[in-house]
């Protein structure tokens, strides 16, 4: 950071703990950036004319005689058209040697949208993906985070979601990602030639962790530039916000606040609510679709970041194993998407409710024919039925690797269905049934 | 003159102030930060210094900053003109707000005070009036918006004089009372209240006695909510209750419906909003936004702000309650609020309670449930606040602080289950463990057996036994084997699933079944019962659940055609053949 003209300067540190620092000093703001022997430090508490400083690299080597210099205002970005196609670090800085970006700095985290200015999501997002299109469908202005186990290929997933899109840009919120993840979706994008569309703001793990809460608000108000200010349907990814709440806790731990559940801080409801709430869908015409990921520990998702996080996104998407096939899949059971009645059915063949339902209802009879199979009860001729369509529907459908549109992904779905039921046991409405048997 | 302060700490939305004279808790104040003024609340005071929560964002605040204290509680503004807002939290007209962004310290006027209303007066001079009773009235969409003494005035008082039929402003005045020393007071038809205290402009507040539909059958079929009754929803994320709220306010039996977004999705105000106006209210085929208004403090609005959205809705549907109408209030989710309660308690550091919840969650929640209720007013008329939370329980684990809180202060109880929700058998209610206590009340259960017909409540009663019976048997199956019970367990278990797919489960997302009025519901459920009292004879447990499943089939194929059709009637005779044609007896 350079410094400029009529800056406050200080150079006496009152107390120093493991993340902040305090020091005397008038008229300042609550928020405001400061640097702390040339470290970045932000406002957080004001008791008269003592002033607590977060420093997001940690106060290793600060000594009482540090200089503090106070910037006058909070974080900004600069914003520009020239953001596309370029690598940031959690700062707005541009790494690799890249020059600063021309343009409006503006104040990250800034207001919200007036609810009543929204406009109701209504564009599908197709993805290929069946476990998605077909029975989760995501829509523009829509925020959901995958829950995945860190074994599991989410990031591979969100990079062919993201490349999948269509959208105008691709902004990526990296946080405390490895260096190698980093690499992957950076080759990914190049690959496919989409680096050009592509923003990324980066925490790595070779990075501080109190950093990373910088990230979220970084990309968030790069995509309010391009979705607001030039009508752009923007995607932001945001992996992984479980580092995110860690960094939030440890904060919140420093400053000697009372932890609530799993030691998060008391506000991680309304501290990821105001990330996620980004989300919109614009009257311009533009659009903020939000894609994260909440790594969960064995699955629990009782635990506080996925719990709160379920509460605020727009539903959820499972990766797991089929044990069957072999082959992960979107779990029918425990995914959702909240905002697919927009737009299935509607934006999708009418039949595309109907027959999402009945395949999930056949799936869950496998799974209890495969628990009586298990406790070593006979299976019905129905029972056998089912576990044969639960085979052909996780590998043709729910896999991952599945690219199709959704009219083949229907059409498989009848194929299935009448391969191994009768049009009794499908439960649709009967004029779908006529229409679409096959 | 006002008492003004000094701002001196600061943490987040929590900002200290040394005052210069008297201040009272909850008091309302202004701190100017460059020219824009904050709004905040006193929420403790010791010695000179006061704590109060900023509804707005800190961001930039200095030590220093000049307070004004404004001498007042936070308030509503109460008048004609508020039916079909979407306000926020501190009752700001969100619809005039021309900027896509919520800047802070940018508020607005909560009704048009530029407005002509036609005024009919049904006060006469002479008359003894006192807080609440009606002066006279303007047509509100088409409500008789009354027109009443304010609320704020104490004691009794005498008539001077009405203004004549005609057309007037809000701020017009509508009456001259004089009370007891002869001193005049000036009645508008604008009134201020403040939220945290309750209106009691009225004789008395008997117990509940009629039931109110929703038009879902696990609610009115199984356990019905009260007119005046309290009721919450709690359940896990992805259980469905937004959905659930959402189809309640569609189709409740009610006047006006208030709709508060209390630290939920933006998406799922919006979609209130660009779908009420369109939809159709089927009571009195008028448009549900005619009715509705919608008090929203999303999830990323400020999070001190959450609390005032509940108590404003709250004391706006109290407002309407004083008219004699019959308000329903839907609150999602009160589990935010608590939570608001908590942050700022964590900032203050005051002792925890259970979950970091302040001690006094428990008391909060149920003071704020006991607001609603059904009141007989002074003039013989009767109005009701009907009052439904939702609660977002920390893991969908029930035995949380709000839930248990809440539990304590509700009496209809609608948990909403993970495990259902999970085998898409909507609405996710559970059968078992929610209960209403309404169907203890005497004067509901008479009310029921005369409204549906004699014997009604024991039907409930009988339909929930045997569901219980049916989930016994299931278990029975399931370690036993399909073989290893004797087929009355199947025809059992499927008896119990038959109540559940055709009763229980309902489609909020189909045209037809989504709202199911009582007299259908009244038909299906006798049917479902016969069903349910007749045996049948089956070859194996195969048979079995082939019968049903066809049954099942038929049954859902009623619920999704239109009542009385021939559609409808086509497939009641498919029941009907179908169970002629395995029946042996009644039981």
């Amino acid at each position: 950071m350079e410094t400029k003209a009529f800056q406050k300067i200080y150079t006496k540190i009152d107390n120093i703990t493991k993340a902040t620092v305090t020091v005397r000093a008038s008229d300042i703001g609550i928020d405001e950036l400061a640097t702390v022997n040339g470290r970045l430090a932000q406002v957080v508490r004001i008791d008269g004319s003592e002033i607590t400083l977060q420093v997001f690299s940690g106060t290793e080597g600060i000594s009482t005689s540090s200089e503090v210099i106070f910037q006058g205002e909070p974080p900004k970005l600069k914003v520009g058209d020239d953001l596309a196609g370029r690598i940031f670090n959690a700062y707005g800085e541009p790494l690799f040697g890249s020059k600063e970006v021309v343009g409006e700095a503006r104040e990250i985290g800034g207001p919200t949208i007036n609810p009543y200015k929204r406009l109701q999501p209504s564009e599908f997002i197709p993805t290929g993906i069946a476990g998605i299109d077909l029975n989760n469908a995501l829509v523009s202005g829509q925020k959901i985070p995958f829950f995945a186990d860190p074994d599991q290929p989410y990031n591979q997933v969100m990079a062919n979601v993201a490349l999948r899109a269509k959208a105008d840009k691709i902004i990526l919120g990296g946080m405390g990602i490895t260096n190698d993840d980093f690499l992957y979706f950076k080759n990914v994008f190049e690959n496919a030639g989409a680096l050009e569309r592509i923003v990324f703001f980066v925490n790595t793990t070779e990075n501080p962790p109190v950093e990373r809460l910088l990230v979220p608000d970084m990309a968030l108000t790069a995509a309010e530039y391009f979705a607001v200010d030039k009508n752009e349907k923007v995607l932001v990814l945001l992996t992984d916000m479980t580092l995110y709440a860690d960094a939030l806790a440890i904060v919140s731990n420093r400053m000697d606040q009372i932890p609530s559940k799993d030691s998060m801080p008391g506000s991680l409801y309304s501290d990821l609510a105001k990330i996620y709430e980004k989300a919109v869908q614009l009257p311009g015409g533009g659009s903020i679709t939000i894609v994260a990921v909440t790594t969960l520990s064995g699955g629990d998702i009782t635990h506080a970041v996925p719990d709160n996080t379920g509460y605020i996104t727009e539903g959820q998407l499972f990766l797991r194993k089929d044990s069957d096939t072999g082959k992960v899949i979107v779990d029918p059971f425990r995914s959702l998407s909240r905002l697919k009645q927009l737009v299935i059915g509607k934006k999708t063949r009418e039949d595309h409710p109907q027959v999402m339902n009945a395949a999930v209802r056949l799936f869950a009879d496998a799974a209890s024919a495969k628990t009586k199979l298990e406790n070593g009860f006979d299976l019905t001729d129905y029972d056998e039925r089912t576990l044969k369509f639960a085979f052909d529907y996780s590998n043709d459908l729910l896999s991952i690797d599945v690219n199709i549109d959704v009219t083949q992904m229907l059409d498989t779905a009848w194929a299935l269905f009448s391969k191994y039921f009768k049009k009794s046991e499908v439960a649709i409405k009967e004029e779908l049934v006529n229409k679409y048997w096959k | 003159m006002k008492t003004t302060g000094r701002v001196v700490g600061i943490t987040s939305n929590l900002v200290t102030v040394k005052v210069d004279g008297a201040v009272s808790q909850n008091e309302i104040c202004y701190i100017t930060l460059d020219g824009v003024k904050l709004m905040s609340e006193v929420i403790k005071v010791s010695g000179d210094m006061a704590s109060v929560q900023v509804f707005e964002s800190t961001r930039g605040l200095k030590a220093g900053c000049l307070v004004e204290f404004e001498g007042h509680q936070l308030e509503v503004t109460l008048a004609p003109g508020i039916m079909s807002r979407i306000y926020d939290g501190l009752q700001n007209d969100l619809q005039k707000l021309d900027t896509l962004f919520l800047e802070r310290g940018i508020y607005n006027a909560p009704i048009d005070y530029d407005h002509i209303w036609d005024f009919t007066p049904t006060a006469n001079e002479g008359d003894r009036v006192v807080a609440g009773d009606w002066i006279g009235s303007v047509k509100e969409n088409f409500l008789d918006h009354k027109i009443m003494v304010p609320f704020k005035l104490k004691g009794s008082y005498k008539v001077k004089s009405v203004a004549a039929e005609g057309r007037y402003k809000v701020t017009d005045t509508m009456a001259t009372l004089i009370d007891d020393k002869g001193v005049e007071h000036i009645v508008t038809m604008v009134q201020k209240w403040p939220v945290k205290e309750a209106v009691v402009a009225y004789k008395e507040k008997p117990r509940p006695f009629k039931t109110m539909e929703t038009g879902l059958r696990a609610i009115d079929t199984f356990n019905p909510i009260a007119e005046g009754g309290t009721g919450f929803i709690p359940g896990p994320f992805g259980a469905g209750k937004t959905v659930l709220q959402h189809a309640i306010s569609k189709q409740a039996e009610a006047d006006v419906i208030l709709i508060v977004a209390c630290g939920e999705r933006a998406n799922e105000v919006v979609e209130t909003f660009v779908e009420f106006p369109e939809l159709d209210d089927p009571h009195t085929g008028r448009k549900l936004m005619e009715r509705t208004i919608i008090v929203c403090n999303t999830s990323n609005m400020p999070v001190a702000a959450r609390e005032a959205s509940v108590y404003a809705g709250m004391a706006i549907g109290e407002y309407y309650r004083a008219m004699g109408l019959k308000v329903l209030i839907l609150a999602d989710s009160t589990s935010r609020w608590a939570q608001a309660l908590r942050e700022m308690s964590n900032r203050m550091e005051e002792l925890p309670g259970p979950d970091g919840f302040p001690m006094d969650i428990s008391a909060i929640i149920s003071s704020f449930y006991a607001r609603a209720g059904y009141v007989k007013l002074n003039n013989g008329s009767t109005g009701s606040v009907t009052f439904i939370g939702t609660v977002s329980p920390a893991g969908g684990n029930l035995k949380e602080p709000v839930t248990e809180s809440t539990k304590k202060a509700a009496r209809c109880f609608y948990a909403l289950s993970q495990a259902r929700a999970d085998s898409k058998r909507y609405p996710a209610i559970d059968p078992l463990e929610s209960y209403s206590k309404y169907l203890e009340y005497p004067e509901i259960q008479n009310h029921l057996n005369s409204f549906f017909e004699e014997g009604w409540v024991e039907n409930i009663t009988y339909a929930k036994t045997l569901f219980l019976r049916g989930k016994e048997a299931f278990e029975q199956i399931n370690i036993l084997g399909d073989d290893g019970v004797p087929i009355e367990y199947h025809d059992r278990f499927w008896k119990s699933e038959l109540i559940d797919f055709v009763i229980l489960q309902q489609d909020s997302f189909d045209k037809i079944d989504s709202n199911c009025p009582v007299d259908r519901q009244k038909f299906m459920f006798n049917a479902v019962l016969d069903v349910c009292r007749a045996s049948f004879t089956h070859k194996d447990f195969e048979d079995c659940t082939q019968f049903y499943k066809q049954m099942i089939n038929d049954f859902r194929q009623m619920n999704y055609s239109e009542y009385n059709s021939t559609e409808y009637s086509k497939y009641l005779s498919d029941v009907n053949e179908l169970v002629a044609s395995r029946k042996v007896t009644d039981l």
